[in-house]
């Protein structure tokens, strides 16, 4: 940009094209005297703080925010998600095995401020790793501060609902070849009575004892003998033609994974290799921690690319939600976890719902679950939708992110790749809130899954994070 | 009576088109008070001090749409319900914006969002947040016609010199007024195309010069706004350079007129400079500036609104004008009729009235209590000339060019007042003004006592609005008005009723050629001729 340009260049020599910012009237003379006028659906951007929104405006069209924002995207669309292995937790990440820590959900929270289920997922994980007996030892034990917690994500690791992982539960392993990263989850336990949502019992016990005994042995077994990995791009792209959206839905990917794997568990019946296709006919999630696996690997390659304003991670525990930014190094911006809309269980209302919780929101990041829901016109009719407005929510999406999948696409809008690569920019100038699929769990411990429905990220964690962000300096500033 | 809140989630509408949707929802017998406001913080608090905010409207936020209703409980249930119609009404709310069809997309939220080309971005939100939208235009490649006001003056300074490094146009903060090829923006009038540029600080100013230059058959090329404080000595005159050298490189262009209200004497100075630099006759009308100031050769400078379009319209024909109109002879006032009452929703007519007739009349006050409610406006005993656009007349409320309410209560005031010599009305029309702006102020006329002053009024725009200048000024004819053809010859004729015998200055150091006794618009004609 030179010091001096030519003046209003341009302005006199042909028809406007005229953009309408507030009264919606003024839209009117200029378009009837023949201009091409786009109305903006406006509203005061920053949830109305002039001081954010006048910061807000100098990162518009910044040239190192575009650049790191294309440096970014590019990093999440290299990662190519090989599913390599499946291992106990503490064989991955051994400060699980050297003490007491449990990995939760979503941001950093303390066991005093723990919601029901993700309190009743540390007196299971407790109980499974023999910490404690009894159910009240268990909370005796969190209570006494003789258990450590961290975020899931402080490990690479994601978790649906209370996300609570102890050392002797299998981890699924995904790794990218060209940067070496690796992201892991545990396994799915299926729907109904389960940890994740907070169920305790025998039933859920003595599930996840077999999951850690049987399941991750004949699965370890099952893909180290298959001729290459696993491609969980390949999988996800054409659930994505088949009505999944690989959050909240998971139907068909689950079904093409099993394929992939049913000759060889059946090859390590001696393992449990049968048990575990028994296992997997029934579970339409199975797919879930593998598309969140995935998910953090490629959001993992787009963090920590100085001056981003995209969004890696973004996570809840039940209490609190938080957001990652990819300029912003590893701080956490929060709000309270906002409610669920959605659709409940014969005998359950909203008054009974936990507040948004699971670290599956990271599959929206990466341009799946709300994002993708044109794909997924079923779950539309879970969550009381219709086709006509899944695509509006997809269509939405993409004005709040830096580009498009070029492997994930959607059917239900001619096939345009998925939204990837919310940028906090934009959702601060919208007052546009990303919309996630999710499940809903209880609030008492000991209960489960109760609905599943559509939730939001608050505004709040994106103007935090705004607030955080420095204005680059600009050439000729 | 009950009072009940209501709270719209993410449903967000101009002040304007709440307070319009306000009043509309008022009417039905039943509410007593009707609030619609955005539930920022502030709004919050001004409804808790009125005793109007309950549950839900304590939660709501500065996104959501808040109602609160006082009054019979069924006709406040009935304004509740209707609350989201009124606001989608024919140019109001959301509603307005493109149809939102199956394959019509989102609606576009931000101007990050408008389509690739986008050339101008209009913008009339909220004035703490116009800056911001204003640099999101520049910083996308867009110029931008900033009409919101209250923008703080040293963010004008920065956007300007933004735009300036990246060679484009911020018109505003506070631009009323533009027409870039033909397509008008804000406040407009439909004029012939021609060959006049004009750029400017007042926007009334410009809609006057450029529907007289339709009316003397001309035309123009383009309308440049600039904002009232371009030419201030703080921000110091860039967009009205920048327009200069646009239109004088503009080869429609033939001539340019400058309208401003004085400028800072050096911003003064330096445009005058720049104007003789520019290639093309400029003719500007600087109202008020000091008349010793030399003019650069090419340079014309005219002293009034009037003036400054039969300059620019002589030029563009190449000739003499034919003589303006003959005054109206108005009877002398009989005492206790001695005050004039000018009340202007245009500020730039308010400021030209006070620097024609000040001389002549000398003390005039220009500001008035403002009104109370359900009370009558008081008026002072001196001669009065108004701007009712000011901002303690517009607080929550729009412009008198939009809503006529209070300038009717103070032209009411003054028709009944015995000390009223006489009355000056403008009514501007065009794009972005009230339909029947004449209407209202026929009526007050058509109730007023037998014994009434003179009422002076003149008509900017064109018969080409969608108003219509020939029908507004039969309205005002009909309910007894003296129509005159502008601001200026509005300003002559109060002068010659109210001093007989006293010479009407026309620019301060130049000696006024014509007595008031022959005082009319072909004498000033004719000296334009001379300086032309």
């Amino acid at each position: 940009m030179t010091a001096q340009a030519a003046p209003a260049q341009g302005l006199l020599t042909g028809v406007p094209r005229v953009v309408n910012v507030g009264v919606d009237a003024f839209a009117g003379p200029p378009r009837a005297a023949g201009a091409t006028v786009t109305a903006v659906d406006w509203r005061p951007p920053a949830y109305g703080d002039p001081e954010l929104g006048a910061g807000l405006a100098r990162l518009v069209a910044h040239p190192a925010v575009e650049a790191a924002n294309a440096e970014a995207l590019e990093r999440i669309l290299g990662v190519v998600p090989l599913w390599t292995d499946v291992r106990p937790a503490g064989e991955l990440i051994p400060e699980l095995a050297q003490e007491r820590l449990l990995l939760h959900a979503g941001p950093p929270i303390e066991w005093q401020r723990m919601c029901g289920p993700m309190r009743a997922a540390v007196v299971g994980a407790a109980l499974l790793e023999g910490w404690a007996a009894t159910a009240s030892d268990a909370e005796a034990l969190a209570g006494a501060g003789a258990i450590r917690f961290a975020p899931c994500h402080h490990h690479d690791t994601v978790g649906p609902m209370a996300g609570v992982i102890s050392a002797s539960m299998p981890l699924l392993v995904v790794e990218d070849e060209a940067t070496g990263l690796r992201a892991y989850s545990n396994l799915n336990e299926g729907q109904g009575r389960c940890l994740r949502y907070g169920a305790l019992g025998d039933d859920v016990m003595m599930r996840l004892r077999w999951m850690g005994e049987r399941l991750g042995p004949a699965l370890r077994a099952a893909i180290g003998s298959l001729a290459e990995p696993v491609n969980l791009r390949s999988v996800t792209a054409q659930a994505l033609q088949m009505g999944d959206e690989c959050h909240s839905r998971n139907t068909a990917a689950s079904a093409l994974l099993t394929r992939e794997l049913s000759a060889a568990l059946a090859r390590h019946a001696e393992l449990g290799g049968i048990e575990a296709l028994d296992f997997l006919r029934d579970n339409n999630y199975w797919f879930l921690n593998f598309s969140m696996a995935a998910s953090k690997l490629a959001l993992l390659a787009g963090h920590g690319v100085p001056h981003s304003t995209v969004v890696t991670a973004f996570a809840r525990n039940g209490v609190d939600v938080g957001i990652r930014v990819s300029g912003l190094g590893d701080s956490w911006f929060t709000a309270p976890a906002a409610p669920v809309d959605g659709l409940y269980f014969a005998g359950y209302g909203p008054a009974d719902a936990n507040p948004d919780i699971g670290d599956s929101a990271i599959t929206e990041m990466h341009g799946l679950g709300g994002f993708a829901l044109a794909a997924a016109p079923a779950i539309v009719g879970f969550v009381g939708g219709t086709p006509e407005g899944a695509r509006r929510v997809s269509q939405e999406m993409a004005t709040l992110t830096v580009g498009r999948h070029r492997d994930y696409r959607l059917p239900g809008l001619d096939f345009v790749g998925s939204p990837v690569g919310l940028d906090i920019r934009k959702v601060v100038d919208t007052g546009l809130e990303p919309v996630i699929t999710t499940g809903i769990a209880h609030r008492e411990p000991g209960i489960g899954q109760i609905g599943a429905g559509l939730t939001h990220a608050p505004m709040r964690c994106f103007t935090d994070a705004l607030s955080a962000f420095d204005v680059p300096p600009e050439p000729g500033e | 009576m009950v009072l009940r809140n209501a709270v719209h989630k993410d449903l967000y509408a101009d002040s304007v088109a709440l307070m319009r949707a306000a009043a509309r929802l008022a009417e039905p017998p039943g509410v007593e008070t009707i609030s619609l406001v955005m539930g920022t913080p502030a709004n919050r608090d001004v409804l808790a001090r009125s005793g109007l905010l309950t549950t839900p409207g304590h939660d709501a936020g500065p996104n959501d749409l808040l109602v609160a209703v006082r009054g019979e409980p069924d006709a406040v249930d009935t304004a509740l319900a209707l609350v989201v119609d009124a606001l989608s009404g024919p140019g109001e709310g959301p509603g307005a914006g493109p149809k939102a069809g199956a394959d019509a997309g989102p609606p576009v939220r931000s101007l990050v969002g408008a389509p690739a080309g986008a050339s101008l971005a209009l913008i009339s939100t909220p004035g703490p947040y116009a800056a911001a939208e204003a640099l999101k235009a520049l910083r996308l490649g867009m110029h931008a016609f900033v009409f919101s006001d209250h923008v703080p003056i040293e963010q004008e300074v920065l956007l300007k010199r933004e735009a300036a490094r990246r060679g484009l146009l911020v018109m505003g903060p506070d631009c009323g007024t533009a027409v870039i090829g033909g397509i008008p923006l804000g406040f407009a009038n439909e004029v012939r195309a021609g060959c006049v540029g004009l750029v400017g600080a007042s926007g009334t100013g410009l809609q006057q010069v450029s529907s007289l230059l339709h009316s003397m058959g001309s035309g123009v090329s383009h309308v440049i706004g600039t904002g009232s404080r371009d030419v201030s000595a703080e921000v110091g005159g860039p967009t009205m350079r920048a327009g200069l050298d646009a239109l004088a490189a503009d080869p429609v262009t033939e001539i340019i007129v400058l309208v401003s209200k004085p400028p800072a004497p050096h911003v003064a100075e330096q445009l005058l400079r720049h104007a003789g630099a520019s290639g093309k006759p400029v003719v500007a009308c600087f109202l008020g500036m000091d008349g010793t100031v030399p003019a650069p050769a090419g340079v014309t400078l005219a002293p009034t609104l009037l003036e400054a379009a039969r300059a620019a319209a002589s030029l563009a024909v190449g000739g003499t004008l034919p003589p303006g109109e003959e005054l109206p002879k108005l009877p002398a006032p009989a005492p206790p009729r001695r005050l004039l009452r000018a009340l202007y929703a245009g500020g730039t007519f308010a400021h030209e009235a006070a620097l024609l007739l000040g001389p002549a009349l000398g003390d005039i006050a220009r500001t008035a209590p403002p009104p109370v409610p359900g009370a009558a406006p008081r008026l002072p005993d001196r001669h009065l000339v108004l701007d009712l656009g000011d901002d303690e007349f517009t607080a929550g409320r729009p412009h008198p060019m939009i809503d006529p309410t209070v300038r009717t209560e103070y032209l009411r005031t003054a028709l009944a007042d015995p000390r009223s010599a006489a009355v000056v009305l403008d009514v501007v029309i065009g794009h972005g003004a009230a339909p029947d702006p004449a209407a209202a102020l026929a009526e007050a006329l058509s109730e007023a006592p037998v014994d009434t002053p003179p009422v002076i009024a003149f008509v900017v725009g064109t018969d080409d609005d969608p108003q219509g200048l020939t029908a507004q000024q039969r309205i005002l004819r009909d309910a007894g008005a003296y129509v005159v053809d502008s601001s200026t010859t509005a300003a002559r004729v109060c002068a010659e009723l109210l001093c007989a015998g006293v010479d009407l200055m026309l620019a301060p150091g130049s000696a006024a050629t014509s007595t008031a006794a022959s005082a009319s618009a072909s004498a000033s004609a004719s000296r334009i001729g001379e300086t032309a």
